[in-house]
């Protein structure tokens, strides 16, 4: 056998060898989430039944009926849920970002006293759990009037994001060459424009990146939220999950369904800000 | 000259630190006070009670909160050792495919778009004993004839939550570690290339070395996050069957809520404050000498 013929096998098993892998680690990355879904469509009778049923026989948006049809009716307010949970998630990310990139841009291109301190102090308030957090930010809270409002949530996942944030887009601008804004600078850019034309498109991956943690964290964000709302004036739908459980039964298809609700709009805008991670560093830096 | 000017870094530094000063600083300084009280949520007099170390003390000395604390620093190891290699794998394993990478990508992150109650849920019902996905699939394969009591049994249980953690979080893992490698300048790897190193030894020595500052991001933030595993545990076991599951987190949420001893609970939860700390201190350096270490070669 020649080394040639050699080679091209070689390479045959190992691209099947990566194809396998990698529809092994997907298989085992997706069943959880595609078994939510399927259980969301199918009657609870089906889900307990034992011996178990492995094809549905039966698939209805019923589920999905009852959690729209109100209180009292097997429903939740879910739109109530759904429209706090977006107004805080999308604006304490949005505040975060701000803060975020002003902070991380100032460790990662200047130079000042206690600078890895002041960076590790930040970050060690991200280490406070969310259970350890919860009371005295109640009372806080409580004497400030600001429980169960928007208000509330927005700061406190503000504060929550923006130790990521700043982390992340630090590292992502500390990646982007220093002689890159230098150059714009000596062809004339003041040093906010070198930041918004040359820093911060290639920057752009880290800054989606730590968009997306940020978003998601707040989306997800369950200790804080279920002590900090009461009522449908602020509750996130994380919280609003719990009201498919009583003491004894969960209502596993209700909510299935509403973790579909739940899984939807991460996703849609997961994939939109995709595109961003790709592009920008890759393409044309300075070289070597 | 316009006379003294803030310099930069302080007013952009400024919003941060005064949001993390109001919503967590101040808090955390109440919280600190009522630690040294034998503060009550069923009476709230007792929080002008003063009471000294007797809190940490009582802790410092009881079997089941040091109990607690080696489960929970036995998770966060085995739990951020194996989503650090796993999340490694996934994210070269994505990044050598040559087609429908976004695709991949988007999939990859899928555990993340997962709230940790949902997947707490979502785990406690594929490990049911009776209807779960796992127990189902095994006896259907014929591989038991029996249901494992997976959450029942103190060690499975435990083995259960790991599962959970392990699939929610090597996503973090995984989408660092392939930000990394597609910041990374293909050149190196092609000078190794020609230079004739085996590709174990340009992973080694030219791939590894780049990415570890954001396989070390990635480790940080996990271990500063990793309390929400409370919310996975909380839903899965609660911390039973008989306490075998209890974590740090569930033990202080137990004392504070259900005990209603708010005092205690606070003193706990600066311990838990500290271990995260230890944690992420760790990290963190080993964070700044791989970043070093990068900016000296490069």
């Amino acid at each position: 056998m020649n080394e040639n013929a050699k080679a091209r096998i070689n390479g045959f098993f190992l691209s099947a060898a990566h194809k396998i892998g990698l529809f092994l680690a997907m298989t085992v990355i997706c069943l959880p989430g595609l078994w939510i879904v399927l259980a969301s469509f199918r009657p609870t009778v089906e889900i307990m039944a034992k011996p178990p049923v492995w094809i549905p026989q039966d698939l209805s948006f019923d589920a999905y009926i009852a959690m729209f049809s109100g209180v009292g009716q097997g429903g939740i307010p879910i739109i109530e849920y759904f429209r706090n949970s977006l107004i805080i998630s999308v604006t304490s990310t949005a505040i975060a970002l701000a803060i975020g990139m002003a902070g991380g841009y100032a460790f990662a291109r200047f130079r000042f006293k206690a600078k890895s301190s002041i960076f590790l102090g930040l970050m060690l308030t991200r280490t406070v759990p969310g259970i350890a957090l919860s009371l005295p930010l109640f009372f806080v809270y409580s004497k400030l009037g600001i429980i169960d409002t928007h208000f509330g949530l927005i700061t406190a996942y503000v504060a929550l994001n923006v130790p990521f944030t700043i982390w992340l887009i630090d590292g992502f601008f500390r990646q982007v060459p220093k002689d890159l804004a230098e150059a714009a600078q000596i062809d004339g850019c003041t040093r906010w424009q070198a930041f918004w034309q040359v820093e911060f498109p290639l920057a752009g991956p880290g800054i989606a990146s730590a968009g997306i943690f940020a978003f998601l964290t707040s989306w997800n964000e369950f200790a804080l939220a279920s002590q900090l709302t009461r009522s449908v004036n602020s509750k996130t739908l994380p919280v609003g999950l719990l009201d498919y459980t009583s003491e004894f039964t969960i209502d596993w298809r209700g909510m299935c369904a509403l973790a579909v609700i739940m899984i939807i709009p991460a996703l849609v805008l997961t994939f939109i800000v995709q595109k961003h991670l790709v592009s920008g560093l890759t393409s044309g830096a300075v070289k070597g | 000259m316009k006379g003294w000017r803030p310099p930069a870094p302080f007013l952009l530094l400024l919003p941060a630190v005064l949001v993390l000063a109001a919503v967590v600083i101040i808090p955390l300084i109440l919280s600190l006070y009522s630690s040294f009280t034998p503060f009550r949520l069923t009476q709230p007099a007792s929080l002008f009670t003063l009471i000294g170390f007797r809190n940490y003390v009582r802790i410092l000395t009881d079997i089941e909160f040091w109990t607690a604390f080696g489960r929970t620093v036995l998770l966060l190891t085995v739990a951020l050792n194996v989503e650090m290699l796993l999340g490694l794998g996934l994210a070269m394993l994505v990044e050598k495919a040559t087609r429908g990478q976004r695709l991949l990508r988007t999939i990859m992150m899928f555990p993340m778009m997962f709230s940790p109650i949902l997947v707490g849920f979502q785990f406690k019902f594929m490990f049911n004993d009776n209807i779960g996905l796992v127990n189902n699939a095994l006896q259907s394969l014929g591989l038991t004839d029996q249901a494992i009591p997976w959450l029942i049994d103190g060690s499975l249980a435990f083995f259960a939550i790991l599962v959970a953690e392990v699939w929610s979080s090597t996503s973090v893992f995984a989408i660092l570690i392939l930000a990394g490698l597609l910041a990374m300048p293909k050149e190196p790897i092609e000078a190794a290339r020609v230079d004739g190193c085996t590709p174990w030894q340009t992973f080694r020595y030219v791939t590894w070395p780049f990415i570890m500052p954001f396989a070390y991001i990635a480790m940080t933030i996990r271990s500063l996050d990793v309390a929400r595993a409370y919310d996975i545990v909380k839903i899965m076991t609660d911390g039973g069957p008989a306490k075998r599951t209890e974590l740090l987190w569930t033990l202080i949420s137990r004392t504070a809520y259900a005990d209603a001893r708010m005092g205690l609970a606070n003193a706990m939860a600066y311990v838990a404050i500290l271990l995260s700390i230890l944690f992420t201190v760790y990290f963190f350096r080993k964070l700044s000498a791989a970043r070093t270490q990068i900016a000296a070669e490069w």
